[in-house]
């Protein structure tokens, strides 16, 4: 759907803040683009929805070019904004209504009110966007953004400094929004929401993508597994026998913990175990975790 | 294929605003025009009670508007595409399927009907305090419309080059309202001495007032053709530049 090919910004100040970006979009998924702060993300946004001039290469929306068929691609994307960049005086309908106009939509009532009332908008809908709360106002960029039924919609930080209620709400739209076949590109740097609603991840740090990856894929591929072992008997020290096995002790020696690769021929479940029984240490009980994307993730940036 | 339904939200939305600011809008202007009336009209009147036959409150009208057009021309423009500039919302024009052209007919296009509806409401005001005769109306119009609409470009320039809100005021009344004054706003540059004569010529505002006076008694400072012609060159010079802007980015996108 979205198509980047060697993409680099460079700002006025001479700052490097895209290198070099080739990313592919697929149609109706749902990317998200982790990275901290500063790493390009709404450079990136930015260059695809029209804001910023690319300084190398090019990106195409659905095939169209965003700088020689700017219209077509344009016409393509929703933007919400990481900022609250709203009106003052205006009123919540006029803004929609607004957005609806720029994008070249014939006006549509129901739909606006359709997304209005999706939005939990629509008794504010007469109010002006100042007197609203900055979580309203959110809201309303998000029904700015969907005013022209974009195909693809792009949310930068959506959930920064945003109250439960609204976060509920606005899954519950990406969902509604997939499900119809809109293809969706968030940023965040709340691994939680990436982990929930992602099909796909990309990492992006100090302007260069260094992962794409299926969700799945990606946990599966980087995901270390531990297994805890809550022991019957404190140990105050790891028994000889046992140091060849990955193993540490956990809770004051209450707990044993077994690091092991998920991917590798061999887990070492087996052996531990037994060597487990050989030293006869028992167990009263037994739990897995598995590394989320924040460790991933964490592990991934610092490796730079 | 042009996206006018986008200038046309531009257009409803800056005249939104200035509806809601109707006060300051028109009214202010109304009332300061009156002033110059009374002020003007009575005491200078009172010793000069014609110039080149004209009534002398009948010949400072079509300087008064002309003002007015200069004036609330450039700074409703600058004010409106400035003003999204400042608070960020000029993110969403620029990732709308919308050209230039279409962005400033949108800006351009509401303060130049703002300046034309105050313009003609200030004629109207004149009639109550003077007699006033319209000698070419196609002409006075003509050059209401255009001057508005080149003083909205004008404004637009600045509202895109301004970086705060002080240089967005320091051309209207540093450079415009002087040059109106002194473009024969009150008076026929005829009374001056034959070298600011000359001088004045370097003066755009001259051929304005000097034209759109010949629209009302056929009398001018400089020929009405040239006034005509330096008119439109005007208004081409501020479409090159603003064509100029769209076609670099300039100050609009890093
Ligand atoms: N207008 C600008 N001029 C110069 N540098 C900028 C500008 N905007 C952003 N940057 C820099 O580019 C980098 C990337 O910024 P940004 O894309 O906002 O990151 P993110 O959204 O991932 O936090 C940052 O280091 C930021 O300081
Ligand atoms: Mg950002």
């Amino acid at each position: 759907m979205i198509s980047i090919n060697n993409l680099s910004k460079t700002y006025a100040t001479g700052f490097r803040a895209l290198k070099n970006i080739n990313l592919e979009i697929k149609r109706g998924e749902i990317f998200a683009l982790l990275g901290p702060n500063g790493a390009g993300k709404t450079t990136l946004i930015g260059i695809v929805c029209g804001i910023l001039k690319p300084s190398e290469g090019t990106v195409t929306v659905d095939g169209h070019d965003i700088i020689a068929d700017y219209r077509a691609a344009r016409s393509l994307i929703g933007l919400v904004p990481q900022e609250l960049h709203t009106d003052a005086f205006e009123s919540v309908w006029a803004t929609v209504s607004f957005s609806r106009g720029l994008f070249n939509k014939p006006k549509n009532p129901a739909y606006v009110e359709k997304i209005l009332r999706a939005l939990s908008l629509w008794d504010k809908k007469d109010n002006r966007i100042m007197t609203l709360s900055g979580g309203m106002k959110r809201r309303v960029l998000i029904a700015k953004a969907l005013s022209h039924e974009p195909q693809v919609l792009f949310l930068d930080e959506p959930t920064a400094g945003v109250d439960v209620e609204l976060r509920k709400d606005m899954w519950q739209v990406v969902r509604d929004l997939r499900a119809s076949g809109v293809t969706i590109i968030l940023t965040t740097h709340y691994i939680e929401e990436a982990e929930d609603m992602a099909d796909r991840v990309g990492v992006i740090s100090k302007g260069e993508i260094i992962l794409v990856e299926d969700k799945a894929e990606l946990m599966h591929k980087l995901g270390k597994k531990q297994l805890i072992l809550q022991l019957q008997k404190k140990l105050d020290v790891l028994p000889p026998a046992l140091a060849a096995h990955n193993l540490t002790l956990a809770k004051d020696g209450t707990e044993l913990v077994f690091t092991y690769d998920t991917q590798a021929e061999r887990t070492g479940v087996t052996a531990m175990l037994s060597a487990l029984s050989a030293a006869d240490i028992r167990f009263r009980d037994l739990s897995t975790t598995q590394s989320s994307l924040e460790d991933i993730f964490v592990g991934l940036v610092s490796e730079r | 294929m042009m996206n006018l339904r986008a200038a046309g939200a531009i257009y409803k939305f800056e005249m939104a605003r200035t509806g809601r600011t109707i006060w300051q809008s028109v009214v202010s202007p109304v009332l300061s025009t009156s002033l110059y009336f009374v002020v003007f009209g009575a005491a200078i009147g009172s010793r000069i009670t014609e110039i080149e036959g004209v009534n002398y409150g009948a010949f400072i009208v079509p300087g008064l508007i002309m003002l007015t057009l200069l004036t609330q021309s450039t700074m409703n423009a600058s004010f409106g595409i400035y003003f999204p500039r400042f608070t960020g919302t000029i993110y969403e024009i620029l990732s709308a399927p919308i050209s230039g052209i279409e962005i400033a007919i949108g800006y351009v296009g509401a303060a130049a009907t703002k300046s034309i509806i105050l313009g003609l409401i200030i004629l109207a005001t004149s009639f109550l305090f003077v007699p006033l005769h319209i000698a070419h109306p196609f002409w006075m119009l003509a050059f209401l419309v255009l001057t508005s609409i080149t003083f909205s470009l004008l404004g637009f320039i600045i509202g895109i080059w301004a970086d705060g809100f002080e240089k967005l005021q320091i051309i209207p009344l540093l450079i415009i309202t002087p040059l109106t004054f002194l473009g024969g706003t009150f008076y026929s540059t005829s009374v001056l001495p034959p070298l600011w004569q000359k001088i004045t010529l370097f003066n755009p505002v001259v051929y304005l007032i000097s034209g759109f006076r010949w629209s009302f008694f056929e009398i001018s400072d400089v020929s009405h053709t040239v006034s005509i012609g330096m008119t439109l060159l005007f208004l081409a010079i501020c479409l090159a530049v603003v064509w100029w802007i769209f076609k670099t980015g300039y100050k609009l996108k890093n």
